[in-house]
């Protein structure tokens, strides 16, 4: 099995590896450079557990290898929220809503969020809960994840869940 | 002083505070959020080496050969172990009741293998990869035999495990329906019987099994692992490895979801403890989702014939269910599941109700629990009662208001002797179809089929037995202990842990409102077996429930012990003293007041300064006995519509109307009731785990393993309608319930829909394919092919009678007389016990001793090897057993009737 030198910047710092040209990017992430916040559900692409960006694009790092993010600018999870522990917008508002429970499938969903809203970002709440397809939560049934959803699109109705009645 | 282990003081009401009740933020969530959650897999200790295993390509074989040499040759390969290397330790594979299991289990296959994914090799390696890699070398040479992969091959085949006379893995009930309930289902004017079929499901928490065993010396082990109670795997690790001399520390700070998949370890965790006690270096195993998915134990996989009698009112007249669930090759517990027969009717007027439930091994992965195990009892009555009210022309909701037990009712008991006194469906129904307009519907309805598009209600109840304690090993109490620190800062630990449950959120509300403190300055620590006390975690609906009520009375304890030293400190009554937002004040003097911090200073630091006789510090704890068992109700409806072209069902609307007493957080609530909800739909619409005729999974990854996604999942809408419990706090557990009430809405909602083409068969997932074969009129059955096989079928062995004739001759003179050690299968697994007879002419006397005690009996009849007497038990409920055995030598056999549990086998020996 060969190895192979890489470079390349996570959460804003310059990182280099010597991996196996077998290496999973989520392998390398977790392994090497320490950032668990990557979670591997499926391996085989269908939970979304494992989304991180690269180039700015939600990727998920089961499925491509450390060898081709040579050179490349990768986020995870650990990467979003301010230096003083301020959340991302996209996990503050998660939080609010309720959105998790586990936290498994949860830095995949935040990565595919952030990556989708935010400024100069101008995503539907129906092309939002599109991409949230590509997420499996065990956990919540989806309820806090299509509230959050609907707060970060750009035509946000401003209100949360719909709500019955307390009787 | 009061009996500390009687249920105790009664709840005054639906509690709300300051912040319970409350929808606050979690504290869970910022760790997660930002991708610090410490899941097992992200947890190394210095020389971990890895675990992969090499597994059963077949479902049924003996094993010839297994050649290791290419594995071996592997560079970072440091050992490979088979079942050989494992079996000194001799690993008792006991069930969540502690019971040793029926049929022998080992971590590794032992010379057979009964299931595709069994595993038969492990491989110890410096990577994952590297084991991975190594173990695909192994060379395993199987004899295959023909597997019997579904209840109806388990019913005719050869026995599974050799040595058993048959597949029956548990049963309860009678063979044959009871004469009388016979004659009232049969002179009922009506006769609906009704079948389900349910589908194999995998749990799939996010989070696969994995564990990492640390043994530091011979008798210390830490054991990093995904679970559902630290404190459950500890107590099982030590019962199941033999070793109460071993400082066991199990340690699952955050767990990607559990189900029922994670509450004791299975095979392999057990097979990478063992192996790194025997390698004497830290092991670590991180399952992948293929393994998930066809080695970790599955559940459900079951079938019901309900035969439900009614009157021409639809008012119900007599019962008799007929259940079956496939148990696999090493379930975690052999099982007949007597709960969905102690529930099924448990919340209607049901005059007799009479059934026969059996659990069958076959040649698949075991059987384990989810999400509620019993839920076949709602899904079979529910489906069933719309299927009645079609039949007579009943509305749906009308035949439930008939039937129900209200709660004007109670106290009452059910048809099988289940004590009601505060259940609340049929409340929950009309809190609920005060919210939904039904007859709306109904014209809206009516309109769509004139357009030829079919939408459907479905509407169901139920009620669910949660926070049980007390009548099983395992279930016991919950434990919180608290403090406040010498910073004025409140810390707890807790019995209690969350795989999303989201306790050291609602815990903490608990503590911040009894202690007067702010929720931002309590911390609750869970996830480690040497913190807090036992309790099974995650298991029974019951942390919110019974946890909740030990952190309300460890923190009104300390509280008292606050106001009991702030009014001697500032020289006031002890009634004069309030706490709020760590502030201590005293009612009508403004200039007296102290905060918690130096108080606590005091507490700890000046004990001169404290009253006499009172102890140092700012700490109590209270371990919590809640009544037995906690009801929760719910009525829920759906609307759905089903494509006419397609078959696709779209569920447009989803109400849940629950009743779970006083809601902690009601976010909490409404996310546990969700989950349950989405798990409920992926089980009648998508989810399936299949074999085909070899045994071989069919839904390996989630391409073909169908997880419902968030296009799949509508916006459900809540109706609370919580009446308190009896326990303290008024809680009543929430966590089951959805994935119960959910399967027999959405059934009813799609029967409903397709009503005008007839009866849609509830065989689950009800795929779009069936759904079409309904409207179409077409018969879906699939042609028979028969596999090719490549070995001789074994000939069925001959099935012996289980239980001997009564009049069968023994060989010899018959010695009744002395102690014998007895096996009786019970729905809690098999119960060991020792009998001691004495016999004087025709009369019998004795006893039976087990851990539980010793019962004696006089005055019953011995009549030549035939020995029949009664004992009389007030645990888990009066019932009288009744013993009918037979002697051969120096064996025993025959049944115990166990009330209303039906009849259960026994076996044994002269000791």
């Amino acid at each position: 099995m060969s190895n192979h030198k890489i470079e390349l910047t996570i959460n804003g710092r310059q990182y280099s590896g010597d991996v196996e040209a077998r290496t999973s990017l989520a392998d390398f992430l977790r392994d090497d450079a320490g950032f668990t916040g990557v979670h591997l559900g499926c391996e085989h692409g269908v939970c979304g557990a494992c989304t991180i960006t690269v180039d700015g694009r939600a990727v998920r790092s089961c499925l491509m290898l450390a060898v081709q993010a040579n050179g490349a600018t990768v986020v995870t999870a650990e990467g979003l929220a301010a230096e003083d522990g301020t959340l991302h917008p996209v996990q503050q508002v998660m939080m609010e809503e309720h959105a998790l429970q586990c936290g498994f499938c949860t830095p995949g969903v935040v990565m595919t969020l952030a990556s989708l809203t935010g400024e100069g970002k101008q995503c539907s709440q129906a092309q939002i809960e599109g991409a949230m397809s590509g997420h499996i939560c065990r956990c919540t049934g989806y309820q806090g994840i299509r509230r959050s959803a609907a707060r970060l699109a750009y035509d946000a109705m401003g209100d949360s869940a719909q709500q019955g009645g307390d009787a | 002083m009061t009996n500390m282990n009687a249920p105790e003081e009664k709840s005054a009401g639906i509690l709300t505070g300051k912040y319970i009740g409350q929808r606050v933020h979690r504290k869970e969530d910022p760790r997660l959020l930002t991708g610090h959650g410490q899941f097992v897999d992200d947890v190394s200790v210095p020389g971990q080496l890895h675990v992969a295993f090499t597994r059963s390509p077949v479902a049924r074989a003996s094993i010839v050969s297994i050649s290791s040499d290419y594995a071996r040759e592997v560079p970072g390969v440091h050992a490979i172990y088979t079942q050989q290397d494992l079996a000194d330790f001799n690993v008792d594979m006991i069930s969540f009741f502690l019971a040793s299991p029926d049929v022998k289990t080992t971590p590794l296959a032992d010379g057979r293998v009964a299931y595709v994914g069994e595993p038969v090799v492990m491989v110890i390696a410096d990577s994952r990869a590297i084991a991975e890699d190594a173990a695909s070398l192994v060379e395993v040479e199987y004899a295959e035999e023909t597997p019997l992969i579904t209840i109806d091959d388990a019913r005719h085949g050869a026995p599974v495990h050799p040595g058993r006379e048959d597949n029956i893995a548990a049963q309860m009930g009678e063979e044959e329906i009871d004469e009388d309930l016979e004659a009232l289902l049969q002179a009922a004017p009506h006769l609906v019987t009704h079948k389900v079929v349910h589908q194999r499901i995998s749990q799939s928490p996010m989070e696969t099994r994995g564990v990492l065993a640390d043994p530091e010396g011979p008798k210390e082990l830490t054991l990093y692992i995904t679970c559902q109670s630290p404190h459950m795997v500890e107590r099982w690790t030590s019962l199941a490895l033999g070793k109460p001399d071993m400082a066991i520390r199990v340690i699952a700070k955050d767990v990607g979801g559990g189900f029922g998949l994670k509450n004791h370890p299975w095979k392999e965790e057990v097979a990478v403890i063992l192996a790194a006690l025997k390698f004497r270096r830290p092991l670590k195993w991180i399952e992948d989702r293929y393994e998930n998915l066809i080695g970790a134990n599955q559940a459900r996989e079951q079938e019901m014939t309900l035969q439900v009698a009614l009157d021409n009112d639809g008012k119900l007249l007599a019962s008799h269910g007929d259940y079956s669930c496939n148990n696999g090759a090493f379930p975690q517990l052999s099982e007949c599941n007597i709960a969905v027969h102690m529930f099924v009717w448990g919340a209607y007027k049901m005059p007799a109700y009479g059934f026969l439930t059996r659990g069958w091994y076959t040649n698949t992965v075991g059987y384990a629990a989810y999400r509620g195990p019993w839920a076949m009892e709602s899904l079979v009555r529910e489906t069933a009662l719309d299927v009645a009210a079609r039949r007579l022309g009943i509305d749906p909701i009308e035949i439930r208001r008939k039937n129900l037990v209200t709660l004007s009712e109670q106290p009452t008991e059910s048809c099988m002797q289940i004590p009601l006194e505060d259940v609340t469906p049929a409340e929950c129904l009309e809190k609920l179809l005060g919210y939904f307009d039904v007859d709306a519907f109904r014209r809206e309805q009516a309109e769509a089929r004139e357009q030829g598009r079919y939408l459907g209600l479905g509407i169901a109840a139920y009620i669910e037995p949660t926070g049980s304690a007390g009548a099983i090993a395992t279930m016991t109490g919950e434990l919180a202990q608290v403090r406040i620190e010498p910073t004025g800062k409140v810390t707890a630990t807790m019995s209690t842990h969350s795989q999303g449950h989201g306790t050291q959120t609602t815990m903490a509300q608990i503590f911040a409102d009894r202690l007067g403190v702010s929720y931002e300055d309590v911390s609750v620590f869970e996830g480690d077996s040497s913190r807090g006390g036992f309790s099974p975690g995650a298991a029974g609906s019951r942390q919110g429930v019974i946890a909740g009520g030990a952190a309300i009375l460890a923190a009104d304890k300390l509280a008292e012990k606050v106001r009991t030293l702030a009014a001697h400190l500032l020289q006031v009554e002890a009634a004069a003293i309030a706490i709020d937002a760590g502030q201590i004040s005293v009612a009508g003097n403004p200039d007296k007041s102290i905060s918690l911090g130096e108080l606590a200073n005091i507490a700890y630091g000046e004990p001169d300064r404290l009253p006499p006789g009172m102890e140092s510090g700012l700490e109590a704890q209270h371990r919590y006995q809640p009544p037995p068992m906690t009801f929760a109700s719910a009525a829920n409806a759906c609307v759905v519509e089903v494509d006419r072209d397609t078959g696709f069902v779209k569920i447009q609307r989803w109400i849940s109307s629950e009743d779970c007493g006083t809601p902690l957080n009601p976010a909490v609530v409404e996310g546990q009731v969700s989950g349950g909800l989405a798990q409920a739909i992926g089980m009648v619409l998508l989810e399936e785990v299949g074999f085909d005729e070899r045994g071989n999974p069919t839904a390996a990854t989630y391409k073909d393993y169908m997880m419902p996604a968030i296009s799949d999942i509508p916006t459900f809408e809540f109706v609370h309608a919580n009446t308190p419990s009896q326990s303290v706090g008024g809680m009543r557990g929430v966590g089951e319930g959805g994935a119960i009430i959910g399967a027999p809405t959405l059934v009813n909602a799609i029967a409903d829909a397709l009503a005008p083409f007839g009866e849609v068969e509830v065989n689950l997932p009800l795929t779009p394919a069936k759904l079409l074969s309904v409207m179409e009129g077409r018969d879906l059955t699939p042609p028979k092919v028969v596999a090719p096989v490549a070995v001789e079928p074994v000939a069925p062995a001959p099935v012996a009678e289980p239980v001997p004739a009564a009049d069968a001759t023994p060989a010899g003179p018959v010695v009744i007389d002395g102690d014998w050690k007895m096996i009786l299968s019970t729905p809690m697994g098999p119960q060991e016990m020792q009998g001691h007879f004495e016999t004087s002419g025709d009369n019998l006397s004795g006893y039976l001793s087990s851990p539980e005690g010793q019962m004696e009996f006089t005055g019953s009849v011995v009549n030549g090897n035939n020995l029949v007497f009664d004992l009389k038990v007030t645990k888990p409920m009066k019932i009288t057993l009744k013993y009918n055995l037979l002697i051969d030598g120096d064996k025993i056999s025959g049944k115990c009737k166990m009330g209303i549990f039906g009849s259960a086998k026994l076996t044994g020996e002269r000791l």
